[in-house]
């Protein structure tokens, strides 16, 4: 029984470090921005689809070519809620939400126009090197993505409390008003958070392309997992959602080992309306940003 | 009470006008065309009560519209139910999972975008239920067998479909006119516009949000139902997968949302960009989709009211001040 429980465990929690950095982002956004990104898996998909012919084309590892679809997708963050989201929504939070929502469809829906449904792959040499840890064997692509995610939490909240960019984006989360009249740029800080947010997203496509696929739907999937993962952690709480990212990657693997592979997620799900329904605040102590 | 503009008239024209066409111009594809449009109203007009009226966005409508659909089909299979018994129990199922929605929701105090969440997470875990188990059909989904007649709610061409989904329309319609000009939809309004002051004075704005749920999943599941019988055929992705929860928010929205005619508006106007778009560079799939999102954005850009606050605009001439007052009223 144990045997088969450990393995579980350490592939759930290695899967749960990808959901953890994609919640990240997704609760950076909505911590500051009080609003849920709808794009966030959009975004997600774009990036693997970026990561993946940046192999395919130019020969380029993902893990090399992490830096650049992170400074690319960053860009395409910030431009993105400077112009686009804030712009077409007048700021109003019920028009902001539904913006983001236009923007998934029009960037799912390019993807499949453009890619067609196919299911692609790219072929890495490591991508079936396994490492021994104890008495499970985890394929070497997801023990460097679940410490690559760590490092990435570590670097966010290494930001956010101790550089001045953090400082504003904290004190815009706080009082958006107050922050204004400090001569803080709030736009600027809106749209420099969303595009860390969409930075997360890509590193998370980067670690996950070598043991993943690309479909144009790719992304409807994690988002789900990401917005349960931002409530069980708390709306807003960077902490809470690397907790409950690892957690529900847990989760998800011990469903699929006793429910069988379909009703895997039903345990995520699960686990997300029991927390809407009961702890909307999230399980652990919700604080912004 | 209210008087209607001349915006609402013009509206109200080019839809009936809109409505008979496939009669004037009989063509396959029109026909097509129009019953989607039309079903799809009916399911736009169901979002806009709670969505409109009641100011709650849901995300996930198609756990309403599926689960008529689901409850429709399955008491016809499995024990062999009149379809029409089928149906009004399958608009009953959407209610119950309306109300059953709204309840646990509303009860916790869930709004804005935790309540669009909540709703989308039903419908994801109701697809992957109705995809996981053999009652549901599964994978492979429920077939009805193909026995055309009034007696067993089947079309034997598409002209008859539109006839069918049209007068459901029109009922539908008649609803949500009946709900937006009661008390009941005032009180919507009311708890749309301010919660607490609504509840300061003396309006309960759970039981109110919790029947608007049940009203809009009757409507949705009768929207089910309609897809089913014509169709005859339901799958998890179709009943509860995430494009009718889109769709059923975005006639509302670009119509018009809280206004009568805004969903039908929005949704024939919308079907109509996707039309134009497959004719123009070939039915690929996903374009539409691209083309139905920059709407929307464009529509949040510069008519947030949507395109009835466009023809809300409209005046008589000379009677402004009333006019004003009473498209406030609106």
């Amino acid at each position: 029984m144990l045997g088969l429980v450990v393995p579980a465990v350490l592939s759930g929690l290695t899967t749960g470090a990808i959901y953890a950095l994609v919640a990240l982002g997704l609760t950076l956004i909505y911590g500051v921005l009080h609003i849920i990104n709808f794009a966030h898996g959009s975004l997600l998909m774009a990036a693997l689809y970026t990561a993946l012919f940046m192999n395919l084309r130019l020969g380029l590892d993902p893990y090399v070519a992490l830096p650049v679809v992170v400074a690319i997708f960053f860009c395409a963050g910030y431009l993105l809620q400077r112009y686009v989201i804030d712009t077409f929504s007048h700021g109003r939070d019920a028009n902001i939400l539904l913006a983001t929502l236009a923007l998934s469809i029009i960037i799912d829906n390019g993807a499949l126009y453009l890619f067609t449904s196919n299911t692609r792959t790219i072929d890495v040499p490591y991508a079936f090197e396994m490492v021994e840890i104890g008495p499970a064997f985890i394929p070497l692509p997801k023990l460097v993505a679940f410490l690559a995610a760590l490092v990435f939490a570590a670097l966010l909240w290494l930001l956010m409390r101790h550089t001045r960019l953090g400082a504003a984006i904290r004190a815009v989360a706080i009082e958006k008003r107050g922050a204004e009249l400090m001569g803080i740029d709030v736009k600027h800080t809106y749209a420099m958070c969303f595009g860390i947010g969409t930075a997360c997203v890509a590193a998370a496509a980067c670690l996950l392309l070598p043991t993943f696929y690309v479909t144009p739907q790719v992304g409807y999937a994690f988002v789900l997992v990401a917005f349960t993962t931002v409530v069980l952690g708390g709306m807003g709480s960077l902490g809470g959602a690397l907790v409950a990212g690892l957690f529900l990657g847990v989760v998800e693997a011990l469903c699929g080992l006793f429910l069988g592979e379909t009703l895997g997620q039903i345990g995520i799900f699960a686990a997300f309306i029991l927390t809407l329904l009961f702890r909307p605040a999230g399980l652990f102590a919700p604080r912004v940003a | 009470m209210r008087r209607l503009g001349p915006g609402e008239g013009v509206v109200g024209i080019l839809l009936a006008l809109a409505a008979i066409s496939p009669f004037v111009l009989p063509s396959q594809a029109w026909i097509g065309f129009a019953v989607n449009a039309v079903l799809i109203s009916v399911l736009s007009i169901a979002w806009n009560v709670t969505g409109g009226f009641c100011g709650q966005m849901s995300f996930g409508h198609a756990a309403l519209y599926g689960t008529g659909a689901y409850a429709a089909a399955m008491l016809q299979l499995r024990l062999g139910l009149n379809p029409y018994l089928a149906g009004i129990v399958g608009i009953a199922a959407g209610a119950a999972m309306g109300g059953f929605i709204g309840a646990l929701a509303f009860r916790y105090g869930l709004r804005g975008s935790y309540f669009a969440l909540v709703t989308l997470a039903f419908a994801e875990v109701l697809r992957i239920l109705a995809s996981s188990f053999e009652i549901t059909g599964a994978g492979s989904g429920l077939t009805l067998p193909f026995r055309p007649g009034l007696a067993n709610l089947q079309f034997p061409d598409r002209y008859a479909a539109y006839v069918f989904v049209l007068i459901l329309c029109i009922l539908a319609l008649a609803v949500s006119a009946a709900v937006k000009g009661s008390r009941l939809g005032s009180n919507m309004v009311a708890v749309r516009e301010n919660e607490e002051a609504a509840g300061a004075i003396g309006i309960d704005a759970f039981r109110v949000k919790v029947v608007a749920m049940i009203i809009s999943g009757a409507i949705a599941g009768a929207a089910g139902v309609a897809y089913l019988q014509i169709q005859l055929f339901i799958d998890a992705p179709i009943a509860y997968g995430s494009l009718i929860s889109v769709e059923a928010l975005l006639g509302p929205i670009i119509g018009g949302a809280g206004t009568l005619l805004g969903p039908v508006v929005g949704t024939v106007v919308l079907h109509i960009v996707g039309e134009v778009v497959k004719t123009g560079v070939g039915g690929a799939p996903g374009l539409n989709l691209v083309f139905y999102g920059i709407v929307l954005l464009l529509i949040l850009r510069f008519l947030p009211n949507g395109l009835m606050g466009l023809a809300g605009n409209l005046r008589w001439p000379a009677r402004t001040a009333s006019a004003a007052r009473s498209a406030e009223a609106r």
